[in-house]
């Protein structure tokens, strides 16, 4: 479902091309809204419970309903979101209300833009660019400005170092993972994503799935550099720096609250999926199955999908869970001299190794 | 090209923070990241304990001993109670020394492991800390099986102890103690050798051992710098020359002699050596009264005495001075946190704003201890 063939088929309909156009939009749009707001739901409770269980605890355990978050705490992040929401909004006295009130909705349309490209399945995906990777990458900066302005518009010392760590750091990881998805890239021939996956299918040797992660040391490396990256654009552990809670109180969200700060939160984890959904797509076969031929048909596609995202959105908490963070300079040092070399031998290495063997 | 000179700011870390250990508050002048000096505010916690101790009785003063370090009220009562018996000349029965010498060293594995875990919590590693905090537990059920209380103990009185230890005491004890030496490797897995872990904490903030000593560090800190200097050995009171233990000092482990890690790690260190004594200690705790020694009337004679201990944090002393009446003339506590912060500002000048928070956590600060 691309919004190109909804916008041929309201065509048909009748000679009304941008009635056709927003009727395509919203139609495309509203999925994909609760595509997202359900991704922030089921990675809360998970990331709730994962981190309980590697911490030796149970975490949200309602029993039933009523007052309790439901059995096994299954209705936490629901009772999250609704405290979020009758939450006090505060917005400070001394801040620039304007930029404060617009900042989350600029974050939020970042997260949002991206994941239109994301492709679920062979059908199901909202936009199929011809550029599709270049489009991920690129709406993936829009992000930062919205945290710069957050940062800035709060009028808090916190929130300014929160949102300038923010700003160096998410630009310089977009360096090292714009050089890393360059890989599949090189390899496939191809920018759009559809075209990308489809190029993974079949098998090497007759065994493993013929994913770019499995097809030459180069790409194998590419990936985790990607990975790497990916994690850093997602502020996550070990590279929570902006808001590093002993340091930074929260950083530049120290001033929000209640739902202008579930925007936020909604954002981050929308950019979690948008991240590994690049990842899933460029190296680990997207919705191919990962047993070359078997069950690759239909909704298959968007169970290995979804299951990829799954395991890669669960890597990042396992990080998150396990390893204290890295101080502001030697994320700087990570980044400039250790991934960007790294990547650029790769892109080296690729261009040789397609010369040899392809 | 001139030089880009930024302008300097003030931030406010605290008194409401996340990593001040409680309340303190920071006047931290920055130039972007980088720290050009800090001023500590102290007092928030302020609750006049010397001069609230001038107006009750000498056993009064133990409750509010354990207020002061909160988080090692064992080792709080043992200092004072070590000091008043010296002033009174009390001989005290031999098991009483050793249920004494019992508590003070699982109160410092406590408090060592909450000031690892809540270090691991500074630097960004959330999960160690839970894991300490589930041991830390099973020392205060201990404590709680033995005295009832789980904090603020008020255990330790002059003459004696408040309550004999349960008949299963050694037992439990024991089980902990085989359940727990295995725990320590898991912590140096998951936090103590983190490549991440090691690179936020080696080489930053150096304490180097003559800037220590001109400050009055002591304790734990002091050690990490190459001093081996620990009351236990060198002032041996109560029962400690009885006991086999080493002092573990700083090595430099990772980086330089008296680095955050090399504060970290020392207090690891002192986890198992106090492991050591508490082996030695139950296997030999005799039998007796632990109320034989508790003098009816504490009125000691006119006359002062200054003893210290090691606390988990340093060098605990209490000066008392006596004029021969049941009230203390006065009562004053050298607090080995207040010196450890007093070198703040000079070990973290030219840090970073995140080196600040974790040289303030290797310093494993206890603000009740502070501000009294």
């Amino acid at each position: 479902m691309t919004v190109d063939t909804l916008i041929n088929w309201f065509a048909t309909m009748g000679d009304f091309p941008i009635l056709a156009f927003i009727l395509a939009v919203v139609i495309s749009g509203i999925p994909l809204f609760l595509v997202m707001a359900l991704n922030a739901m089921i990675a809360v409770y998970v990331e709730r419970k994962v981190s309980a269980f590697m911490m030796d605890r149970v975490g949200p355990m309602g029993q039933g309903p009523g007052l309790h978050a439901g059995k096994w705490g299954l209705l936490q992040t629901a009772a999250d979101a609704i405290k979020l929401l009758v939450k006090e909004d505060t917005v400070p006295e001394s801040s620039d209300k304007f930029l404060f009130k617009m900042a989350p909705y600029i974050i939020f349309i970042g997260a949002f833009l991206g994941l239109a490209a994301v492709p679920f399945s062979s059908s199901l995906q909202v936009a199929d660019f011809n550029v599709g990777v270049f489009y991920i990458i690129a709406v993936g900066s829009i992000g930062i400005i919205g945290i710069v302005m957050a940062g800035w518009a709060s009028n808090n010392k916190w929130s300014l170092y929160g949102a300038m760590r923010s700003a160096a750091q998410i630009i310089s990881y977009e360096i090292p993972a714009g050089l890393s998805i360059i890989v599949p890239i090189m390899m496939a021939g191809t920018l759009n994503l559809q075209e990308l996956i489809i190029f993974q299918s079949g098998t090497i040797w007759g065994i493993l799935p013929n994913w770019i992660i499995f097809n030459n040391p180069f790409s194998f490396i590419a990936f985790f550099t990607f990975f790497i990256s990916a994690v850093a654009e997602t502020n996550r552990t070990p590279f929570d720096i902006p808001e590093a809670e002993s340091e930074l109180v929260a950083g530049w969200m120290t001033e929000y609250s209640g739902f202008r700060w579930a925007v936020f939160f909604l954002s981050e984890y929308a950019n979690m999926l948008v991240v590994s959904g690049l990842a899933v797509a460029g190296f680990l076969g997207g919705w191919q199955s990962p047993i070359p031929g078997l069950f690759n048909t239909g909704l298959w596609g968007l169970f290995w999908f979804m299951g990829k995202l799954g395991f890669l959105i669960f890597v990042m908490m396992w990080f998150r869970w396990t390893f204290p963070r890295l101080r502001v300079d030697q994320l700087m040092h990570v980044c400039w001299k250790v991934l960007i070399p790294i990547t650029m031998f790769n892109i080296f290495g690729v261009g040789i190794w397609k010369l040899i063997f392809g | 090209m001139g030089v880009v000179k930024g302008d300097q700011m003030i931030l406010n870390i605290g008194p409401q923070h996340p990593s001040t250990h409680g309340v303190l508050r920071l006047e931290v002048m920055t130039d972007g990241e980088i720290v050009s000096q800090i001023r500590p505010h102290l007092g928030y916690l302020h609750r006049c304990f010397e001069k609230h101790s001038e107006n009750v009785t000498y056993e009064q003063v133990i409750p509010f001993t354990d207020r002061c370090d909160y988080l090692a009220s064992m080792n709080s009562n043992f200092g004072y109670v070590v000091a008043m018996e010296e002033l009174m000349e009390i001989k005290i029965p031999e098991r009483v020394e050793y249920i004494r010498v019992i508590m003070g060293e699982l109160n410092r594995i406590a408090s060592h492991l909450l000031a690892l875990g809540v270090y691991g919590l500074d630097i960004g590693a959330f999960t160690p800390f839970l894991y300490m905090l589930r041991d830390r537990e099973r020392i205060l059920d201990m404590f709680e099986y033995t005295c009832g209380a789980r904090l603020l103990y008020n255990y330790m009185w002059v003459g004696g102890v408040s309550h004999d230890l349960p008949k299963d005491f050694e037992t439990i004890c024991t089980d902990f103690l085989d359940y727990f030496e295995p725990q320590i490797k898991e912590y140096n897995n998951l936090l103590s050798f983190n490549k991440i872990f090691v690179e936020r904490t080696a080489d930053v903030g150096v304490i180097p051992a003559d800037v220590a000593v001109s400050y009055g560090v002591s304790g734990p800190n002091l050690r990490a710098s190459g001093v081996k200097w620990d009351v236990r050995k060198d002032e041996p009171y109560s029962i400690y020359e009885k006991f086999d233990f080493d002092v573990p000092t700083g090595t430099g482990e990772f980086g330089t002699l008296g680095d955050c890690y090399d504060r970290y790690w020392v207090r690891m260190l002192e986890i198992e050596e106090s492991v050591k004594i508490l082996r030695q200690a139950l296997k030999e705790v005799p039998s007796g009264d632990v109320h034989q020694a508790l003098p009816k009337k504490i009125r000691p004679p006119k006359g002062s005495v200054y003893r210290r201990t090691e606390s988990p944090r340093g060098d605990l002393g209490y000066y008392i001075i006596s004029d021969g009446t049941p009230v203390p003339s006065r009562v004053k506590m050298r607090s080995p946190a207040f010196t450890a912060l007093s070198c703040l500002d000079e070990v973290s000048r030219g840090w970073m704003i995140s080196d600040v928070i974790a040289i303030l956590g290797s310093l494993d600060i206890v603000l009740g201890e502070i501000d009294r």
